[in-house]
């Protein structure tokens, strides 16, 4: 395993149309660390965890460089809703690799979808959709994981699952960035807050 | 590398099962169209199997337009396309994956009822073969320019009126070689130079077009 930090930004700045919305920011991400990003809202939160997840190359200005791929989860939960639970892994576009059969069903048991297994996403509930995606953290997944407001839509023990397998990735000695207005209960956390068009960093 | 392109095209056909009405769409366009030709021209057999070539390759044309416009808009609104991009896969083996996706799911049954549409225009026998070989090399070409349009608009929302101006430029040599093709079979003129080019137009978009649909699809994201 690499010492190499797993995202390096030097003097990044991130624009959205004619506005800079975060300017200079020098920060990086090494395994085993878990950051949130905070800030009001508008203040860039996603388009910087976009810029990070590769959506947005344009958007960038200075360095921002990643170490090998990544899981995002953005807003949208990617998730098909004429796809059952079980179809929506299966043929996930979302990773690279392929999971058997065996691997997303006892995922869906982990996110608490045993019940729904072939049924129709859309029958499902928007916290119960959710769980599709999440159900991805528990699949074999890339070190760096970047969750942008993972806890929409999701219940108090969703908070904890994903709790849960975050902790698990951190110990594995993988990454996560994520956004949220509220603190999650797993190892060290430390805080990227954006303010006033500043990144500041809060508890190393 | 490629196994993304079996997923994507897999994805597809098995939407498209789940939504028979986006596979019978178009056929039911171009029965509509065909059937109603008679009633505006006449029933005139001579004229309706002189002009079939050109209607069934213009109702062709039009269904793969009307067909495109929806092909990323699901994947766009529920996330599937970040989650492709961010993914590592190779975007040139999806953006491949969808375009034979559009022709399995629009171009193959139309290709397989083309025969029955052209009989009810009167084509005269020797055209239908050639009809069913320009219509076979001509959709997937028409599904190549189709997905191009459909991936450089998806972030429009309302970008059918510029899908359409984009791609009718581009489309309309095929429209002339298709129509040509058929209209030359019945006139008993040999046929296979202009197939050979109607093919070779087709492997090259299908080389191509891929390359400049993953762009496509990493600008639209951009938003």
């Amino acid at each position: 395993m690499s010492n190499l930090p797993l995202i390096r930004c030097h003097e990044a700045s991130i624009h959205r149309g004619d506005r800079c919305l975060i300017a200079d920011l020098d920060w990086s991400v090494n395994a085993g660390e878990l950051w949130q990003v905070t800030g009001d809202n508008g203040t860039g939160k996603t388009s910087l965890l976009r810029v990070l997840a590769g959506l947005a190359p344009n958007s960038l200005v200075g360095q921002c460089e990643r170490e090998g791929a990544t899981l995002y989860l953005g807003h949208k939960n990617g998730v098909k809703a004429d796809f059952s639970p079980r179809e929506n892994l299966a043929l996930s576009l979302g990773a690279d690799a392929q999971f058997s059969a065996k691997e997303t069903d006892r995922a869906l048991q982990v996110v608490g979808l045993g019940q729904h297994l072939d049924e129709p996403a859309y029958r499902l509930s928007a916290g119960q959709q959710r769980r599709i995606g999440l159900a991805r953290l528990v699949l074999p997944s890339p070190r760096l994981w970047i969750l942008d407001e993972p806890l929409t839509a999701i219940d108090v023990s969703g908070v904890g699952l994903i709790e849960r397998c975050v902790n698990d990735q951190i110990h594995r000695g993988g990454a996560v960035v994520f956004t949220s207005h509220q603190p999650l209960m797993a190892g060290t956390l430390r805080r990227l807050h954006l303010s006033g068009g500043r990144g500041v960093i809060h508890g190393v | 590398m490629s196994n993304v392109l079996l997923k994507v095209l897999s994805r597809q056909v098995l939407l498209a099962f789940r939504r028979p009405a986006a596979v019978l769409n178009p056929l039911v366009f171009v029965g509509v169209v065909v059937l109603m030709m008679p009633l505006g021209l006449g029933p005139e057999r001579e004229m309706l199997g002189e002009f079939s070539p050109g209607l069934m390759w213009i109702t062709a044309l039009l269904a793969s337009l009307l067909s495109v416009e929806t092909l990323f808009r699901g994947d766009y609104d529920d996330g599937t396309l970040e989650q492709l991009v961010t993914s590592g896969h190779s975007l040139y083996f999806a953006s491949m994956g969808y375009l034979l996706s559009h022709w399995c799911v629009a171009g193959i049954p139309l290709i397989l009822c083309s025969g029955l549409f052209a009989s009810m225009l009167s084509m005269p026998s020797e055209g239908i073969v050639p009809l069913m070989a320009s219509l076979f090399a001509g959709t997937l070409v028409l599904s190549a320019f189709g997905t191009l349009g459909a991936s450089i608009t998806v972030a429009l929302r309302r970008g059918g009126m510029l899908l359409s101006l984009l791609l009718l430029p581009l489309e309309v040599p095929v429209l002339i070689l298709g129509a040509g093709v058929v209209a030359r079979a019945i006139a008993g003129m040999p046929i296979v130079d202009l197939l050979s080019i109607m093919m070779g137009l087709a492997m090259l978009a299908l080389a191509l077009a891929p390359i400049a649909i993953a762009a496509s699809i990493r600008i639209s994201l951009e938003v």
